[in-house]
C-alpha cells in the first residue's frame, strides 16, 4: 500500500551535507523557515517543561506531610506562581505554536508561513520572555536584595500585585515575561490565520481542511480576541506601579474585581487555545490508528467553532465567589454548561470514529486513547464546578486544582506525546522507540492517576490551594502523600521520553515518507521533509488525499 | 527520477481557478481584531470608573470637544484614501500627495493632543495619578496617540520611499494594508470622541 | 461496498445500561462520602448549616448525574477499544469507511442539551435559594474584614469588637437566628470558607460582599483563608465557635466590657501593663478602656478568652504568647507583625499583662 503512494521526493538529494558547527547554529539562530522555528519553540517548551516540572516536584515533596519545613512559604509561593506561569506561557503556549508552525504549511501544501520573518520574530521575543521570567531570580529585589522570583500567583489578583503589597521588581518580571509572551502569541497566531486563510494548495477548499487546520485556525482567533484583554491588563498594572495610576489601586477607589474580569476574560479562552490543538493532535491520530475517517467532519467543524465563541463568554465562572450577585452567576453558570455540549460532540465523534474500525495500540494511539478518557473526566468535573453553589465550596480548593491539571496534563500532555510520537519520524525521519514509549505510556500513566486522581479528595475536605503547609488533623495527610508519590512516577515517565526522543534520533529505526499509512499531505513529502516542502504543488480532491491516492477505486471525493 | 504525479487525471478546465485572499490584508486584519481587543478594555475601564473619581479634576470641568484635532485626524483618512486610489491608478504625484497631506494632518493631531494635555496637566492640575479619570483619560488617549504615532512613522517612511521614485502601482496593495491600519486608528478616535468627550463628560 | 451503520442497535442497550449504572453510580458515591464523612472537621459532604445542606444535595444530583455519563460513555468507550482492535487479518483490507450521521449528531447534540437544561434549572434554584432570600428580622449582624493574616469581627449591634474566633448563635429550626456576615478587606483579597457551614465567599477591599451562616448544632466549625493573600495565606485559619442562645449572650456581655483593670496579686501584670502601655504595641493594637487605639493588628482587649493565637495557627498558651511577641516570624514567617525587640524583664510582663485579659 505505501509503495503505490506516488511520493513528492525532493528534486535534490542533499539532505545529507555536513556542515560546519558554528554555521550550523548561526543559521538557526537567522531561521525563517518554519520547519526549524517550529523546532526551536518545542525544544524551548520541553526545557520548560522540565524546569516547570521540577518546581511542580519540590511543591509535592513540602505538601507531602503535614507542617513540613522543606522549603519556606516565601520560596513555595514563589515556587507554584513560577510553576504556573512556565507551564502556560512558556511550556504550554510555544509547545503548540511549535507543532502549528511545523505543520500547518505541511497539511495545507503550502511552502512556508505567510509571513516568515514574523515568524522568527515572534519565536525571539516569546522565548526571551522565558528567559526574563527566570533572570527574576537574580534580578527580582533589583540586586540590591537576594533577587527574587514573582510570588504573586499566575493569576496576580490586584491588589496583592499593587507597589505596598508586592515591593521590588518581581511583579515587574511577570508583567513583562508574560507582555512578551502575548505578544510573541499574537505574532504567530496572525501568522497561522493568514497561512491557513490565504496559502492553502489549490483544491483546498475550506472543507477539505484537515481538522487540526480547522482547530488551529480557531484557536489562533481565539488568541487575537483574548490576549489583547491581558495586555491592555498588563499595561494597566504596570502604570500603577510606575506612575502611579489607580487603576487597581483600592485606596482610591479602583476595582480589584476589574482586574478579575480582565484576567480571566483572557484566562478563560486561554485554557481553551491550548485544549484545541490537543483536539487537533487526537483528530489526526485517532482516524489513521482506526483506519477509519473521522466520524462528522461537518459536526466537527461546527463544534470547534462553538466552542471558540462560547468560551469568550464563560470567564466569570472564575469569579462566582467574588459576589456577582444572582443573576450574574446565573449568567454565567448557563453559559459553561453550554460549552459542554460541544466538547460532548467532538467526544462521541471520536468514539464514532473508533466504532467500527480495526484499531492499532501503537504509542500515539495509547496517548490518544488516556486523552479520551482523561478529557471527559476532566470535563465532568468541570460540568460539576460549573454549579455555582458546588464552585462555592470547591472555588480556590484543591478539587479545581485537580480538575484543570487533569485537563492540562490528562488531556493536553497526554495528546502532546502522542503528536510526538506520531510526527517524531515526520520530523526526523527515525521511528521513537515503541518499547520505550510504552514505558512512558505507563509510567506516566499510574503517576498522572495517582496524582491527580487523588486530588480530588483534599479539595472535597475542604483543603485550599496555595498554602505551603496544612495541620494534621484535616484529614489531608494521606491524600497529600499519595499524591506526592504520584509526582515520583511522572517524573520517570518523562525521563523515558526525553531519553527515548534523543536516543532516537541516533539509533532509531529509519522511517520512510509514510510510516503509518496515514491520509494528510505531510505524509507525501520525505521524512525529513526538504527545506521547500513539496517539489510540486500539490492539487487536492477530498479531506484525505492519501487516502484517494492510495484507494484510486473508492475515493473520498466521491463521498464528499 | 520518481513519478512525481501527484493527483489524479482531471480535466481541468472544469475547474474554477484557484483564488486566494491576499495576505496582506488578512495579516493586517488579524492585527486590527486584537488591537481592538486591547483598546476594548481601556473603553471598559473607562465607562466604569465613570463617576468613581474620589476627588477632581471632573470630565465636566476640564474636557472640551476636541474638533480640530478630530477634524484633521478624520480628514486625513480621505487623503491616505485617495493616495492608494492615486497609486492603483498609477499617478505616482497624487500618491505623494495624498501620503503628504496624511502625514501633515496626522502630525496636526499629535500636536493639538499634546496642546491639550499641557493645558491639563499645568492648567487644570489634571494627570495619570491624580484620580480615575485622569488614570484612565490619559492611558486611554495616550494609547491611541501611540498608535497614531507608530502610523506616522509608517506613513513617513512610505512618503520617503513615494517621494525617492521607488512606489509603483504594483504597490499599491501594500500600500492600501496600511492605509486600513491608518482607518482603524482613526475609528477608535471616533470611539474616543464618543466615549471620552461626549457620553462621559 | 459501505455496510449499514452500525451505530443504532447499542442504543436500546444504553438505555437499560444507563438506570442500571446510575443505582449504582449513586451508591457508590454515597458510600465514598460516608466514608471520608468522619474524618475530616472541614469536610463539604458533612453539612452542619442550611447553606451547607442545599450544596450538598445539589452535589449529590451533579455526582450521579455525571458519574452516570461517565460510565456509560467510559464504558462505551472500553467496548469500542476492544470489539474494534486490530486482529491479524489480511493487513490491506480497511474496515467500513463511515462519514457520519445526521441522525446520530443530532440526538447526542438535543440530550445533552435536555441535561444541561435540568441541571441548570436545578443549579439556579440553590443559587437564588441561598442568595435571594430576604434577610430574617433577628437575623445577628457581624462584619469581617479581611486582613493580612487574621479575622476582623465587629458586632455593631452590640459594640464589639474581636478577632479570629468568631461566635455566632445556634439557629434551630424551631428558632432560626442565621447570622449574616458583611465583608470586606483592609488590604488584599481574602476568602472566607468554613466549608461545613457554607460555600465561600471573598472579602475584596472597596467592596462590601454579603453572605450567611447558620450553625445549627453548637460546636467548633473550622475553616481557612481560601484565597490567596500573601506569605501566610495558608496559616490565616478560621474558627466559628456555635453557641446555644444563653452561651452566646454570656460571650457578648464578656466581650462588652473593657480591659480588665483588676491586677490584685499580679505585680507583673500591673508593670506589665504600664510596659504596654509606653511601648509600640500601642500603635497596632486596642486594649477598650486603655490608650492602645491601634487598629492595625488584632483588637487584644479580651484576648486571653481566645483558645488560639495568630489567626488560630498556634496555641494560646503564656509561653507561646511570649514567644509570639518576641519574634512572631519564627512561628508564623512572613507575619506583618515585626519583633518587638524587648528585652526579657519586659516580654515577661507584657505577657503576663495580656493572659490577665479575660
Amino acid at each position: 500500500m505505501a509503495d503505490s503512494t506516488p511520493v513528492m521526493e525532493g528534486l535534490d538529494q542533499s539532505l545529507a551535507v555536513k556542515r560546519p558547527r558554528l554555521e550550523a547554529i548561526y543559521e538557526w539562530i537567522t531561521t525563517v523557515d518554519h520547519k526549524k522555528i517550529g523546532l526551536m519553540y518545542i525544544a524551548y517548551a520541553l526545557i520548560f517543561l522540565v524546569v516547570g516540572g521540577f518546581e511542580a516536584l519540590l511543591m509535592r515533596i513540602q505538601l507531602a506531610v503535614p507542617n513540613n519545613h522543606f522549603v519556606s512559604p516565601q520560596v513555595f509561593n514563589r515556587l507554584f506562581t513560577m510553576h504556573g506561569t512556565t507551564m502556560v506561557f512558556f511550556m504550554g503556549m510555544p509547545m503548540l505554536f511549535g507543532f502549528a508552525n511545523y505543520l500547518v504549511p505541511l497539511m495545507i501544501g503550502a511552502r512556508d508561513m505567510a509571513f516568515p520573518r514574523l515568524n522568527a520574530f515572534s519565536f525571539w521575543i516569546s522565548a526571551f520572555g522565558g528567559l526574563l521570567l527566570y533572570f527574576s531570580y537574580f534580578g527580582g529585589s533589583g540586586l540590591y536584595g537576594a533577587g527574587s522570583a514573582p510570588d504573586v500567583g499566575w493569576f496576580a489578583y490586584a491588589p496583592l500585585t499593587a507597589n505596598v503589597f508586592s515591593p521590588g521588581h518581581s511583579t515587574d518580571y511577570w508583567t513583562l515575561a508574560v507582555f512578551l509572551s502575548g505578544i510573541g502569541s499574537i505574532g504567530t497566531a496572525l501568522n497561522i490565520v493568514t497561512t491557513i486563510i490565504c496559502m492553502r494548495c489549490k483544491g483546498m477548499k475550506m472543507s477539505r481542511l484537515p481538522l487540526l487546520i480547522w482547530l488551529y485556525l480557531v484557536m489562533s482567533s481565539m488568541v487575537f480576541i483574548a490576549v489583547g484583554p491581558l495586555t491592555a491588563a498588563q499595561i494597566m498594572l504596570t502604570l500603577d506601579r510606575y506612575v502611579g495610576s489607580h487603576f487597581f489601586d483600592t485606596q482610591a477607589g479602583g476595582s480589584a474585581v476589574l482586574w478579575m474580569h480582565y484576567f480571566w476574560i483572557f484566562g478563560h479562552p486561554e485554557v481553551y487555545i491550548l485544549v484545541l490543538p490537543a483536539f487537533a493532535f487526537v483528530n489526526e491520530i485517532v482516524p489513521v490508528f482506526s483506519r477509519k475517517a473521522i466520524f462528522g467532519y461537518p459536526a466537527m467543524v461546527a463544534a470547534s467553532i462553538a466552542i471558540g465563541f462560547i468560551s469568550l463568554s464563560v470567564w466569570a465562572h472564575h469569579m462566582f465567589t467574588v459576589g456577582l450577585g444572582p443573576a450574574g452567576n446565573t449568567f454565567f453558570v448557563f453559559a459553561t454548561m453550554v460549552i459542554s455540549v460541544p466538547t460532548g460532540i467532538k467526544i462521541f465523534n471520536w468514539l464514532a470514529t473508533i466504532w467500527g474500525g480495526d484499531v492499532h495500540f501503537a504509542v500515539p494511539m495509547m496517548f490518544c486513547i488516556g486523552f479520551l478518557f482523561q478529557f471527559l473526566i476532566a470535563g465532568l468535573t468541570g460540568i460539576m464546578l460549573s454549579v455555582a453553589p458546588f464552585d462555592w465550596q470547591l472555588s480556590a480548593s484543591y478539587f479545581v486544582v485537580a480538575h484543570f491539571h487533569y485537563v492540562l496534563v490528562g488531556a493536553i500532555v497526554f495528546a502532546l506525546f502522542g503528536a510526538f510520537y506520531y510526527w517524531y519520524p515526520k520530523v526526523t525521519g527515525r521511528m521513537m522507540s515503541e518499547i520505550l514509549g510504552k514505558w512512558h505510556f505507563w509510567l506516566f500513566l499510574i503517576g498522572f492517576h495517582l496524582t491527580f486522581d487523588f486530588m480530588h479528595v483534599p479539595g472535597l475536605l475542604g483543603m485550599p490551594r496555595r498554602i505551603y503547609t496544612y495541620e494534621a488533623g484535616r484529614g489531608w495527610e494521606m491524600w497529600n502523600l499519595i499524591v506526592s508519590v504520584g509526582a515520583i512516577f511522572q517524573v520517570a515517565g518523562i525521563a523515558c521520553f526525553v531519553f527515548n526522543l534523543v536516543r532516537s534520533y541516533f539509533r532509531g529505526e529509519i522511517a520512510d515518507h509514510d510510516p503509518w499509512d496515514a491520509w494528510t499531505l505531510e505524509w507525501a513529502t520525505s521524512s525529513p521533509p526538504p527545506s521547500y516542502n513539496f517539489a510540486i504543488d500539490p492539487t487536492v480532491h477530498s479531506r484525505r488525499p492519501l487516502w484517494d491516492l492510495k484507494h484510486p477505486e473508492d475515493p473520498d471525493s466521491d463521498y464528499e | 527520477m520518481m513519478n512525481t504525479v501527484s493527483t489524479i487525471a482531471i480535466d481541468v478546465q472544469a475547474e474554477p481557478p484557484w483564488v486566494l485572499p491576499s495576505r496582506g490584508t488578512v495579516g493586517m486584519i488579524c492585527l486590527i481584531v486584537a488591537e481592538a481587543a486591547i483598546f476594548i478594555i481601556f473603553f471598559v475601564s473607562y465607562v466604569f470608573y465613570i463617576g468613581k473619581s474620589l476627588t477632581g479634576p471632573y470630565p465636566a470641568q476640564v474636557l472640551e470637544l476636541p474638533i480640530f484635532s478630530t477634524v484633521c485626524l478624520l480628514s486625513s483618512s480621505f487623503t491616505v484614501h485617495f493616495a492608494v486610489v492615486a497609486l492603483r491608478r498609477n499617478s505616482l504625484r497624487n500618491c505623494a500627495i495624498g501620503l503628504a497631506s496624511t502625514v501633515l494632518l496626522g502630525f496636526l493631531f499629535l500636536l493639538s493632543t499634546a496642546r491639550e494635555w499641557y493645558h491639563l496637566i499645568h492648567d487644570d492640575g489634571l494627570t495619570i495619578r491624580t484620580n480615575l479619570f485622569g488614570s484612565t483619560f490619559y492611558s486611554l488617549v495616550g494609547l491611541h496617540a501611540t498608535h497614531v504615532l507608530i502610523g506616522l512613522v509608517m506613513l513617513c517612511m512610505a512618503l520617503g520611499i513615494s517621494l525617492a521614485g521607488r512606489m509603483k502601482e504594483a504597490h499599491s496593495e501594500r500600500l492600501e494594508v496600511l492605509s486600513l491600519y491608518w482607518h482603524f486608528v482613526d475609528g477608535i478616535w471616533v470611539a474616543v470622541f464618543l466615549v471620552v468627550y461626549v457620553i462621559g463628560r | 461496498m459501505r455496510r449499514p451503520n452500525p451505530m443504532t442497535k447499542p442504543f436500546k442497550q444504553i438505555g437499560f445500561i444507563s438506570a442500571l449504572l446510575s443505582r449504582r453510580a449513586t451508591w457508590w458515591m454515597f458510600l465514598f462520602a460516608d466514608t471520608v464523612r468522619a474524618q475530616s472537621p472541614t469536610n463539604i459532604f458533612d453539612p452542619a448549616g442550611t447553606p451547607a445542606h442545599s450544596i450538598f444535595s445539589l452535589s449529590m444530583l451533579v455526582f450521579s448525574v455525571t458519574a452516570t455519563i461517565f460510565l456509560i460513555v467510559g464504558a462505551l468507550l472500553l467496548y469500542a477499544l476492544l470489539r474494534f482492535r486490530h486482529r491479524s487479518e489480511d493487513p490491506s483490507r480497511e474496515p467500513a469507511q463511515i462519514y457520519g450521521s445526521n441522525q446520530i449528531e443530532l440526538a447526542w447534540t438535543v440530550i445533552p442539551i435536555l441535561i444541561v437544561v435540568m441541571l441548570f434549572l436545578t443549579t439556579t434554584r440553590v443559587i437564588l435559594t441561598t442568595e435571594s432570600i430576604p434577610k430574617p428580622a433577628n437575623a445577628l449582624d457581624v462584619t469581617v474584614i479581611g486582613h493580612q493574616f487574621w479575622w476582623e469581627y465587629r458586632y455593631p449591634g452590640f459594640g464589639v469588637v474581636t478577632a479570629n474566633e468568631l461566635h455566632v448563635p445556634i439557629s434551630d429550626s424551631a428558632n432560626p437566628r442565621p447570622t449574616y456576615l458583611k465583608m470586606s478587606s483592609a488590604d488584599v483579597t481574602h476568602s472566607f470558607w468554613v466549608p461545613r457551614l457554607a460555600g465561600k465567599m471573598d472579602l475584596i477591599p472597596n467592596r462590601i460582599n454579603t453572605m450567611w451562616i447558620d450553625p445549627q448544632v453548637p460546636g467548633l466549625y473550622l475553616g481557612q483563608c481560601a484565597q490567596y493573600c500573601g506569605t501566610q495565606h495558608a496559616k490565616m485559619l478560621l474558627r466559628v465557635y456555635a453557641q446555644s442562645p444563653a452561651d452566646f449572650t454570656a460571650w457578648i456581655k464578656q466581650q462588652q466590657k473593657p480591659a480588665n483593670q483588676d491586677f490584685t496579686g499580679n505585680p507583673a501584670a500591673a508593670e506589665g501593663q504600664t510596659v504596654f502601655l509606653h511601648s509600640a504595641c500601642i500603635n497596632c493594637h486596642t486594649v477598650a478602656g486603655t490608650s492602645a487605639t491601634g487598629r492595625f493588628g488584632p483588637d487584644l482587649t479580651h484576648l486571653a478568652s481566645r483558645d488560639t493565637l495568630a489567626s488560630g495557627s498556634i496555641q494560646n498558651t503564656p509561653e507561646n504568647l511570649k514567644k509570639w511577641i518576641d519574634d512572631p516570624s519564627s512561628m508564623k514567617p512572613g507575619a506583618l507583625m515585626p519583633p518587638m525587640h524587648l528585652n526579657d524583664h519586659d516580654l515577661s510582663a507584657i505577657t503576663a499583662y495580656l493572659t490577665t485579659l479575660h
